[in-house]
């Protein structure tokens, strides 16, 4: 397979027809505008393949699920403000379970914010970001590599456990090119008993999110919660960078950490032993691996380009177990591995 | 080795695909490369830059904080960035449009009048590739003969004879230099 250069937007458009994806409705914002455009351009060389540029993210994530309950692998893409208004799709995916990939190219915010890398949707995206009992499996690639590998991985779990799966970067990720192999898909697992297709002269199946009676409510948030606890036992991923020997470790995910890894090559070179780890499932949250570091380590610097979101999960994680120190660049500022490795600099003074 | 080059200049003068040729021909050369562009609500005549990494290891930040090459195609681009390049860099100046000079000592400087050298061509629009041939020589981060493979891949089945001027641009500029 040939190593090819290409934008973080597209490579996930790429990945996700390789995948099997088929069915794409979205709206443009930017900055992920470029993955709808590749979606227009290539699903129609697709088989069966179908784009839709719908009347709003609203429409979009509806007709999602839509194409989803009738058995086909969906994604819908869109920035911060339209993941806002995909929430109520969202929610009901997760009751209906029903399987789909929901993209989101992070940009600064609240409110229509700005367009500059930032990642002030980590609550949004990983404590379920719409109404009711429910969580989304959430990645967070780092490299265009991983963004091509984690989309083709997302359809599948999407699948596999009946859920939506969120995408999580950042405008920097989408605008981004590097170079990358797209790996070979996986076949797709997936029962007929989940679809609707017409009961023919069979039993009639149904797909609902409207449960009246209280004990059938109760019960259904019972069956995902057993649902979601599968997935924090067996999904979790993440990457543990130079902690062999570290007095600090930092903790951040995609855009920012890639910004850690520059600051750490810098602290190295002058004497400074600190680390990476970096969650790449931000739900589930890789909580028991983090705490393990505390062992050995007991300095940690939460840094996100935001004003201090996953440093909860964090706080779950070492509160009582190490010190936590926290660096955020909200609202689409990007720090140089220079301003970064300064601050850890300062902070690495105090370790003993 | 990591090598980080900030293309910047006016929105039209093929700043953002002087940086994807750079970085499309160093992955055919073998490294890692990473292409970063400014997006956003530009315009053409508007400011426009991109950050091109290349190194022989994994490169962790995209973002350059003492970038060793600046490429300024226009004098903004002058102004915005020549504090950032790192102790010994050196800055290419399109000094057919820029009369500036950095204001730094530790800096090397290239000028190159390049749209000059474009008009004498014959299409004031190859400004950048000559530019490029400039600083490919002078950087030596590829060979010329990987670039300009590159640059046609870039650039595709465009119009005929885009391939040809490109070429004899991109000579233009490589033989600029007196080594």
């Amino acid at each position: 397979m040939n190593k090819v250069l290409m934008s973080g937007n597209n490579i996930i458009g790429e990945a996700a027809i390789r995948a099997g994806c088929r069915f794409y409705a979205g709206y443009p914002i930017t900055p992920q505008n470029e993955l709808t455009e590749y979606m227009a351009e290539h699903m129609r060389n697709a088989e069966d393949g179908v784009f839709i540029q719908s009347e709003s993210e609203i429409a979009a994530i509806n007709m999602v699920a839509g194409a989803s309950a009738a058995g086909a692998r969906v994604m819908t893409s869109s920035s911060s403000p339209g993941i806002s208004l995909k929430q109520e799709g969202i929610s009901s995916m997760a009751a209906c379970e029903l399987p789909g990939i929901i993209v989101n190219i992070m940009r600064g915010g609240p409110g229509l914010g700005n367009i500059r890398p930032s990642q002030g949707d980590y609550f949004q995206a990983t404590r379920g970001g719409g109404h009711g009992d429910y969580r989304t499996i959430v990645f967070a690639p780092a490299t265009c590599q991983e963004l091509a590998d984690l989309t083709m991985d997302a359809f599948d779990l999407a699948d596999k456990y009946r859920t939506p799966v969120m995408i999580l970067a950042d405008g920097m990720m989408g605008q981004m090119m590097e170079p990358v192999i797209f790996k070979k898909p996986k076949k797709r697992i997936y029962s007929d008993d989940f679809i609707l297709k017409g009961a023919g002269n069979g039993k009639s199946k149904f797909i609902r999110g409207l449960l009246l009676d209280v004990i059938d409510e109760e019960e259904h948030n019972w069956k995902l919660a057993r649902k979601y606890s599968v997935i924090t036992k067996n999904e979790i991923r993440r990457e543990e960078h130079q902690i062999e020997d570290a007095q600090l470790v930092i903790v951040a995910y995609g855009t920012a950490a890639r910004i850690a890894k520059g600051a750490i090559k810098r602290l190295r070179e002058n004497g400074m032993k600190v680390g990476l780890f970096r969650p790449i499932t931000l739900w589930p949250f890789p909580e028991l691996q983090l705490r393990a570091l505390a062992a050995n380590v007991k300095n940690f610097l939460v840094f996100e380009m935001s004003t201090g979101q996953m440093l909860d999960d964090v706080r779950l994680s070492l509160q009582g177990y190490a010190h936590i120190d926290f660096h955020g660049r909200p609202g689409g500022a990007v720090p140089t591995p220079a301003e970064l490795a300064n601050v850890v600099a300062r902070l690495y003074e105090k370790v003993d | 080795m990591i090598i980080k080059t900030i293309f910047s200049g006016f929105g039209g003068q093929g700043v953002l695909m002087m940086g994807i040729s750079l970085a499309h021909s160093a992955m055919n050369k073998g490294y890692h490369v990473t292409y970063l562009p400014a997006y956003g609500a530009e315009m053409r005549g508007g400011i426009a830059n991109c950050t091109v990494a290349v190194a022989d290891e994994e490169i962790a930040s995209p973002v350059a904080s003492e970038p060793d090459y600046l490429i300024a195609m226009n004098a903004p681009s002058l102004f915005t960035f020549q504090n950032k390049i790192t102790s010994g860099g050196t800055i290419f100046l399109n000094s057919s449009i820029v009369k500036d000079r950095p204001n730094r000592p530790d800096v090397k400087v290239c000028t190159v009048p390049c749209v000059d050298i474009a008009q004498d061509l014959g299409n004031p629009r190859v400004a950048n590739i000559i530019m490029m041939g400039v600083f490919i020589k002078k950087s030596g981060i590829v060979p010329d003969d990987i670039y300009l493979k590159s640059l046609e891949t870039i650039m595709g089945s465009k119009k005929k004879g885009v391939a040809e001027i490109n070429r004899k641009a991109f000579a233009a500029g490589f033989d600029y230099l007196k080594d």
